[in-house]
């Protein structure tokens, strides 16, 4: 029994080690608004900010503008916009709003341990 | 609707047909043209059949395409289920007729950060409808969005706007919902939606299922506000509003046989009127169903389609068992002029019966439609909605100038009694077969209780089942008052036969007599002709003697007066003359 408890704490130390020494997933992020309305501005506005101060030099961020390529719409699932979907890492993950609340955004993002 | 006829200068609202069978007469011709309308109910009351039928119709039938959002199922599963109600979406999709988009929210990949919209799904809708036209759009169901984001400020405040929004775009939309406890929608969907509301239900009711329909609130035009039942068959949905008609319809004067003969007599000897209702009531055995057969085989024989559902027997044993009777349906049936519609009536519900009836009628174009026994209905249902259903079918056999006869068993169930003196009302014709026992007999009877619109015979007929066919006869009163029937009927007919049998007779004999009669008479007479004739003669005879004696006396006298004188002188008298005529 003490063995087997001893085994399975080693396990998880090697994991977090592991996770703590790998090199940091590449995030691909898409970023859908409509118009350039203020909404969509501060959706940019917020969704750089994000990605400038967490995901420095890894990260791919585009802006659509759904009313210019309405067929995106449909294929990725758009419903409320604006929306900043993380395409990867997995899990694919739809941001709906315009960021404003940094810290669930940053959850969304697995960027913060969820409370 | 009452306002807008009065002052025709206002413009009907227009509408949109569905294509539904039913729900058009329903509505007045359909759903609000170029407004949404919203259609709840719980799961599995065919929401998503019905609207999607309103779509696949309006590409189909009206011209009109359309655009399926569903946020409950992908394409691929819709274009499978409507599958087997022969729908090819697929199709539709590819000639640009129908588009199907599927609005997929999963509650674990969304996270709200924020101010946000709803801008996302009128982009998608917008671009659905642009890209074919479309003049329908179907939302099913939106009250997911109410489950996936969790903001419902937002939520309604875009409900609000999307619904707005349609009819900015002028395209006639149904929205589906969930019913809800105390709202029509689980999420007051109607609140938005208020031009049209339709509630689907789907109750159980004695282990049968129904479906129903009603029309909540139609803005602006008047509707059937009744709860109607239908149906989801292979050809989709099916409403019947039928108590909605009124009585209207035209009628014929067209008389049609019964098939027989006599009965045909006892109703100015032509028959039932065309298109006319004729219930036949009687007790088990009374011979309904030969009757029918009858009814049947007259139509057939007149060129005409006849429809019989039969739910007592099957197809087989009717004909078998009519052949026994001298008629054969059998041609009929295979030449296609007579469908025997053999199914136990508790295999559905009464609607589910209305609607095959509706069906079959419509697709056969019968011009005689037989329900044997129509009595049967009543187990499956409360005698109300037996009744309201047996009224559809009337009214709607009317309207087609179908000839329609039912027949209705009698006897313990006084319940199907009082229910039938309901319908009977409904009735042009009613024949009542009944049994009647005498003499160690039971014999049949038949009258025609009523009869609108023509003379009929008040006389109670006996009805006789022979290897030919049915036969009625007159009905004979016995000597107590009571009625005679069977072989007590033929005892009588006998002894009327031999009585009349006997005075025929008797005047025979009489007539002879008479001749006798006229005979002695006559030769009575001649006797006294010819005796008259002999005295006569003899009266001439005598007379002419008497002429001749007197002749002879006068002769004699002066002879003798001549002799008398010569006899004074001789002195010698001669004899009397006088007696001398009198001996003679």
């Amino acid at each position: 029994m003490k063995s087997k408890l001893s085994k399975s704490a080693n396990t998880t130390i090697s994991f977090e080690q592991a996770l703590a020494t790998d090199v940091p997933p590449r995030y691909v992020l898409r970023l859908y608004v409509a118009g350039m309305t203020p909404r969509s501005s501060r959706a940019i506005t917020n969704a750089k900010a994000i990605c400038e101060t967490h995901l420095e030099g890894r990260y791919d961020l585009s802006v659509i503008d759904v009313y210019q390529e309405p067929v995106h719409a449909v294929n990725d699932q758009i419903v409320g916009l604006p929306v900043l979907v993380k395409e990867l890492p997995k899990p694919v993950r739809r941001i709906v709003g315009d960021l404003a609340d940094t810290d669930r955004a940053l959850v969304a993002l697995d960027l913060k341990p969820r409370r | 609707m009452k306002k807008t006829l009065a002052k025709p200068s206002f413009h009907a609202l227009a509408k949109t047909p569905t294509g539904i069978q039913g729900l058009d007469e329903l509505t007045g011709g359909g759903l609000p043209r170029g407004r949404p309308s919203l259609l709840c109910g719980g799961a599995g009351c065919g929401k998503t059949l019905l609207a999607m039928e309103f779509i696949v119709r309006g590409a189909q039938d009206f011209g009109e395409p359309g655009v399926f959002m569903t946020f409950e199922e992908n394409p691929a599963e819709l274009a499978t289920n409507f599958a087997s109600l022969g729908y090819d979406l697929p199709a539709l999709v590819a000639r640009k007729k129908v588009v199907l988009d599927f609005v997929h929210i999963d509650r674990s990949e969304i996270e709200e950060t924020g101010e946000y919209d709803l801008e996302g799904l009128f982009i998608r809708l917008g671009y659905a409808i642009d890209s074919i036209g479309a003049k329908r759009v179907v939302l099913d169901t939106i009250e997911a969005l109410f489950s996936s984001l969790s903001n419902t400020t937002i939520l309604r405040a875009e409900l609000r706007r999307l619904f707005r929004w349609l009819k900015e775009k002028g395209v006639t939309a149904i929205i589906t919902g969930e019913r809800g406890d105390s709202s029509l929608s689980r999420y007051g969907l109607e609140e938005y939606v208020a031009d049209c509301v339709i509630l689907l239900d789907h109750r159980v009711e004695g282990q049968v299922a129904t479906r129903r329909l009603r029309i909540a609130k139609y803005r602006g035009s008047s509707h059937g506000t009744s709860e109607y039942p239908f149906l989801i068959d292979e050809d989709g949905v099916s409403i019947l509003p039928i108590t909605s008609m009124g009585l209207n319809h035209s009628v014929s004067i067209e008389r049609v046989s019964s098939g027989v003969d006599s009965l045909d007599a006892m109703m100015g000897g032509k028959g039932f009127y065309r298109g006319s209702s004729v219930l036949l009531s009687g007790t088990a055995g009374a011979g309904k169903t030969s009757l029918s057969a009858h009814f049947a085989d007259a139509a057939t024989k007149r060129g005409e389609r006849c429809l019989w559902f039969a739910f007592e027997e099957s197809a087989n044993q009717i004909i078998r068992n009519m052949r026994s009777i001298g008629i054969d349906l059998e041609p009929a049936v295979r030449s296609g002029a007579l469908i025997l519609q053999a199914e136990r009536p508790t295999v559905c519900g009464l609607e589910m019966h209305l609607v095959t009836i509706h069906k079959l009628v419509k697709e056969f174009k019968p011009q005689v439609v037989i329900i044997d026994p129509v009595s049967n209905f009543a187990p499956l249902g409360t005698e109300a909605e037996t009744k309201a259903m047996l009224t559809r079918i009337i009214d709607f056999f009317k309207m087609h100038h179908i000839t329609a006869l039912f027949t209705s068993l009698m006897g313990a169930e006084t319940f199907m009694e009082s229910s039938l003196v309901g319908v009977s009302s409904l009735m042009d014709t009613w024949l009542m077969l009944r049994d009647v026992e005498n003499g160690a007999e039971r014999n049949r009877l038949m009258h025609l209780l009523k009869s609108r619109g023509m003379a009929h015979s008040n006389q109670v007929r006996e009805f006789l089942v022979t290897d030919h066919g049915v036969e009625l006869r007159d009905v004979y009163t016995g000597p107590s008052g009571g009625l005679l029937t069977g072989s007590a009927r033929a005892a009588v007919e006998a002894q009327e036969k031999a009585e009349a049998l006997a005075r025929q007779l008797g005047t025979a004999g009489k007539k002879r007599e008479l001749a006798h009669k006229r005979q002695a008479m006559e030769s009575q007479i001649a006797v006294l002709k010819a005796t008259f004739e002999i005295e006569q003669a003899e009266a001439i005879r005598i007379m002419e003697q008497d002429d001749t004696s007197a002749a002879v006396l006068a002769v004699d006298r002066a002879h003798m007066s001549g002799l008398a004188q010569s006899s004074l002188a001789g002195g010698r008298r001669p004899p009397t003359p006088r007696k001398r005529g009198r001996a003679a």
